[in-house]
């Protein structure tokens, strides 16, 4: 166990590279009820929402979801969070542990009186089933059809193992799976029930080491290794989430620039000719000179490869470039990737 | 329980004596607090190797640690397999997961190392 921003957690329950190969392969159980839930409602909600991220909420239909950063006025990066469309006054925030009272502080600073705010995270569960069998398995403890639920969309009140159950198809590892938002009261018989079936079928509970593993073969990023306050979504990768078009939003002024002008650096991804492990804030460089930094960098058990994420200078980004990463005074060759480095087989939908 | 017949380093090394050389590697301990070991760095065959001094690292997903010689000497060979499957060492730590062969400058350093019984209770077993 340990300290995570401001929680206990657990690097690993049997092991980093099983609990890893057993989401790629049949399912992991992670407890991620570190996660900050905000509740916000009233008519105010969805402007105020819109004014603070930079992906579009007005397209957001009752029961779908979307993932957006939500930036500083100078574009920076606050948080990356998701965003529940609840019901037409009605949302729900879902953000990193680490920020979590940052960003309520945040949300409130800019609130007017026509939204209601509050910090449902001591009371709010979520525990993450992912993998090729999560459906499956899950199914087993629901009579709702599981199948029709979208991708990034939800459905609140839903019976699983006898409680009642926010499941929503997201997740964090690049497999299909459910995230589930329970009473913070029913967590742990949920986890139980849903163990006692899984185990079975090869389904482990897995921890935070599994959890970064999974996410970085996903080429998905984590906020405060791959960005924070001084990096902006375009530099990032992230220009996708940025709805430029949809009207004044914290960051908009900074963000249209840099689409208008480009950036001074960007984020890619590398792999590693050797097998040891590039960590946050190692120097990459290019033909000798320093071009940037590693942001994030582990072992990926299903590529079998040394991989990362580095934030450098756009001259020699583009995947098939060489580049060096500093290891305990080492350079360690490696080659610019594309993203993600792992795709999970798409398989028909079941 | 820690195989009798080595002796243990306070870092978690273990030093079998052959004859007059030295067979190293590092205890289950230490690989269970590791977890799944990525990457190891060995010295070079014919360097030096000093008592308890790093000769090389060890790294897996959660920690990277120096490895430190329970004896000094010259390394006379290296577990060149441990460059394709470090994962031995979670596994067989003792066995095909030894490190180095040392030729050792004087065998008396091994009278610093723990037996088997005190490394338990260092690493806090019964």
């Amino acid at each position: 166990m340990v300290p995570f921003g401001g929680w206990e957690m657990p690097v690993q329950y049997s092991g980093i590279m099983e609990e890893h190969r057993a989401v790629r392969t049949c399912a992991g159980l992670f407890d991620v009820s570190h996660m900050g839930e905000i509740d916000l409602a009233g008519p105010g909600a969805l402007p105020l929402v819109q004014r603070l991220v930079t992906n579009d909420v007005g397209r957001l239909a009752v029961g779908q979801a979307l993932y957006t950063p939500m930036c500083t006025d100078a574009g920076g990066i606050i948080d990356d969070l998701l965003v529940y469309r609840m019901g037409d006054e009605h949302l729900m925030l879902v953000v990193n542990a680490a920020n979590t009272a940052e960003d309520l502080a945040w949300i409130r600073d800019h609130a007017g009186g026509d939204t209601r705010i509050a910090d449902r995270t001591a009371d709010t569960a979520l525990l993450a089933l992912q993998g090729p069998r999560a459906q499956e398995i899950l199914q087993r403890l629901t009579a709702t059809p599981l199948s029709e639920i979208r991708y990034f969309c939800f459905t609140p009140g839903v019976d699983v193992a006898g409680r009642a159950v926010l499941v929503s198809r997201t997740g964090y590892t690049g497999e299909d799976g459910f995230e589930l938002y329970v009473d913070a009261g029913h967590a742990v018989q949920l986890w139980s029930a849903i163990l006692e079936t899984g185990r079975g079928s090869g389904a482990l509970p897995a921890g935070l080491g599994a959890r970064d593993t999974l996410r970085l073969e996903a080429g998905l990023l984590l906020h405060g290794s791959d960005m924070d306050q001084s990096v902006s979504p375009m530099e990032v990768g992230l220009a996708w989430t940025v709805k430029l078009a949809k009207g004044e939003f914290c960051g908009a002024p900074v963000l249209r620039r840099q689409k208008a002008q480009g950036v001074s650096r960007r984020l890619v991804g590398f792999a590693l000719r050797e097998r040891t492990i590039a960590r946050h804030g190692f120097p990459i460089r290019q033909d000798g000179e320093t071009v940037g930094r590693v942001t994030s960098g582990s072992f990926g058990p299903t590529v079998r490869r040394s991989i990362g994420l580095g934030l450098v200078s756009p001259g020699h980004a583009e995947p098939g470039e060489p580049l060096a990463v500093e290891i305990r005074g080492r350079g360690i060759e490696g080659t610019i990737a594309k993203l993600p480095f792992y795709t999970r087989p798409q398989a028909s939908a079941g | 329980m820690y195989p009798t017949e080595l002796r243990y380093s306070k870092e978690h090394e273990w030093a079998k004596v052959e004859g007059n050389r030295v067979r190293v590697g590092i205890t289950q301990f230490a690989a269970d607090r590791l977890s799944d070991v990525v990457y190891v760095e060995l010295p070079k065959v014919g360097s030096q190797v000093a008592f308890m001094q790093p000769f090389g690292v060890v790294e897996s997903v959660k920690a990277v640690s120096d490895l430190y010689a329970p004896v000094s000497g010259k390394v006379a060979e290296i577990n060149e397999a441990l460059a394709q499957k470090p994962e031995v060492i979670n596994t067989d730590p003792y066995g095909q997961a030894w490190m180095i062969v040392v030729e050792p400058t004087d065998l008396g350093e091994l009278g610093q190392l723990l037996d088997a019984g005190a490394y338990a209770a260092l690493v806090g077993e019964p």
